[in-house]
């Protein structure tokens, strides 16, 4: 791979997705989904929460744990983009804000539905999917009994 | 007017308490337990007394001591343009200095500053630039647009306690040739900081821009409410329609229909291209003093009848997606509770309103916080020339951000200040209060100014 910062030849560069910003208090989630699996943080007290946090709003304690998710939930709400066209993403791209059946909400993108079917309220499972070398992410696309 | 406003105002002041209390329920308590002695009502001072031997509280928790304690004495801005072709700090300074030659006050007068952390231009560069002299204060509001009139709100505190005697709020910015907001974050280096963990549940995604974060809240609210994109466009139809006649403005004479807006072409679905603000370069200050001074300067004094920040309990930066309810705008509930209670007004006692127009569905959740109309019915409140000049509630009579310029709200100061002194191109009749709210979905403030 040439890298252009280290005067390598002036081949064109792919552009890749933008990396999230790995911290004490989300690594566990991307290290969940480098393995196939969706995380989310389950307080000592019993409660689910994502974005994940360093405390429990609800009891204050930092003690958690990874749980992990089935995966399966609704579409809360959801958008489609058109405008601007950002490499490498393709266009129209849906995007979902997704409620688990566990309760914790989770934005990803939305695939296998055209963007005029998709409906808030439509089930919808997880997959987890390496959308380019290296790099695993959350996606959603229908559950199977609704696909019509 | 509240005859014209019959269908929205008759219950409007009443929805707006009931709103705010039931989602600021944490924030009262907490505020009760620090309330110190104020200056309440008659009426509400016996029953106090009669309760407790301690001090009276202020009439109400969400009141604060600023009201109608400063005024806005001066506002200069630059022209509005996509390529200013100057720097952002010449683009300050032209502004600043317009604010003070307005106000009559020399730049030596100014002993302190307030502006937006987005902002590239300290104020001290300003001030250096401007001639002016020593400072006593300076500080910045954070979170975007939300800091519009959270400016007025420092500078007005530090007036009312001595801290500073005139103080210059600004925000000047080469957003459109320079720093393309709209262009999104991909840009953004993943470095481990709080604010770019935050991004990164939406970035991998391609939910990059303001436009997407919006939409996100926007199509939930359209589900729950049954409102149509057509609701959206009625906001960009009056906005265009106003800066169609405010020479000031990017688009003027350029009105739009709203076969127009529901033919331009999607941005984020359902966010179409005349749903969003421009991109503008351009600055705009205004001057700060106290309501005493303010009576012996030039211009008829813009009162700060009330000035007011918010943010909910569950604020995010333009992702407020985990709350229970992300139909609504928490944060400007909040601050418009505390503008009513500190100014002692309520929805039928303003004339126009300088409402926040990024993208035009916070336009109608705004409508809903502040107690205009009901929550859910802003999509009939904005129908039929409502929120034109010559409807019950005109807003965004220089055109808006959508219209005359994205100066990230302080451009909606400068034309509230104008409506108050009746000196606005497009002029609402009788203007004694002003509402103006600063940028959505973010931790979020406003105002409400005043003639007398």
């Amino acid at each position: 791979m040439s890298d252009p910062s280290r005067g390598g030849a002036a081949a064109p560069v792919r552009a890749k997705r933008p990396r999230p910003a790995i911290t004490h208090d989300n690594a566990f989630f991307w290290e969940g989904i480098a393995q196939g699996r969706l995380l989310v943080q389950r307080c000592a007290c019993g409660r689910l929460r994502h974005p994940p946090g360093p405390a429990c709003p609800a009891c204050h304690s930092f003690e958690w744990e990874p749980a992990e998710m089935s995966g399966r939930g609704r579409i809360y709400s959801y958008v489609v983009m058109h405008h601007p066209a950002i490499p490498p993403f393709e266009y129209p791209n849906p995007i979902a804000l997704v409620e688990l059946d566990e309760g914790p909400r989770l934005v990803a993108s939305l695939v296998g539905v055209a963007p005029e079917r998709i409906r808030i309220g439509a089930r919808v499972v997880c997959e987890i999917a390496e959308v380019e070398p290296g790099t695993k992410l959350p996606r959603f696309r229908p559950a199977g009994e609704e696909r019509s | 007017m509240s005859a014209r406003r019959r269908k929205a105002g008759k219950q409007g002041p009443k929805r707006a308490k009931t709103a705010a209390v039931r989602r600021a329920q944490p924030v009262r308590a907490a505020k009760r337990k620090a309330a110190r002695p104020g200056k309440p009502k008659p009426a509400r001072t016996a029953r106090a007394s009669a309760r407790s031997a301690r001090p009276p509280r202020r009439a109400s928790p969400f009141a604060s001591e600023l009201a109608r304690k400063t005024a806005i004495v001066g506002i200069g801005a630059t022209e509005f343009s996509k390529d200013s072709g100057r720097s952002e700090l010449r683009l300050g300074c032209e502004a600043v200095l317009g604010a003070l030659a307005d106000a009559g006050l020399d730049p030596r007068e100014v002993d302190g500053y307030v502006n937006y952390t987005m902002d590239n231009n300290p104020s001290i560069e300003i001030n250096r630039g401007v001639g002016g002299g020593d400072l006593r204060f300076f500080g910045c509001v954070h979170y975007g647009g939300g800091a519009a009139c959270g400016t007025v709100l420092q500078a007005a505190m530090a007036v009312a306690t001595g801290v500073a005697d005139v103080v210059v709020c600004y925000r000047a910015m080469n957003e459109r040739s320079m720093q393309r907001f709209g262009a999104g974050v991909q840009d953004r280096p993943p470095t481990p900081t709080t604010e770019n963990a935050h991004f990164g549940w939406y970035a991998p995604f391609g939910l990059l821009t303001p436009a997407s974060w919006v939409a996100l809240s926007a199509r939930r609210y359209m589900h729950e409410y049954g409102a149509t994109t057509e609701a959206f466009g009625h906001v960009s139809v009056a906005c265009r329609k106003h800066a169609a006649t405010n020479p000031a403005a990017w688009f003027y004479q350029r009105p739009i229909t709203l076969e127009d807006h529901q033919n331009s072409r999607w941005i984020v679905d359902p966010l179409r291209l005349l749903d969003c603000c421009q991109e503008s370069d351009g600055a705009v200050a205004v001057v700060v003093t106290s309501a005493e001074r303010a009576r012996d300067l030039r211009q008829k004094p813009a009162l700060v009848a009330a000035v007011a920040q918010g943010a909910g309990r569950e604020q995010q930066m333009m992702t407020g997606y985990y709350a229970d309810s992300i139909s609504g705008l928490p944060e400007m509930g909040l601050v418009a509770r505390q503008l009513w209670d500190t100014a002692g007004l309520g929805p039928d006692d303003v004339q126009t309103a300088v409402i926040y127009d990024h993208f035009t569905p916070f336009v109608l959740t705004q409508l809903e916080e502040f107690g205009f109309c009901e929550r859910g019915e802003a999509k009939e409140f904005v129908k039929d020339g409502r929120i034109e000049i010559g409807g019950a509630l005109p807003i965004n009579p220089h055109g808006g951000q959508l219209g005359e310029a994205y100066i990230h709200g302080m451009n909606g100061i400068a034309e509230a200040v104008r409506q108050v002194r009746g000196t606005a191109v497009n002029q609402v009749p009788d203007v004694e209060n002003v509402v103006v709210t600063a940028g959505t979905g973010v931790p979020t403030s406003g105002l409400i100014l005043s003639g007398n």
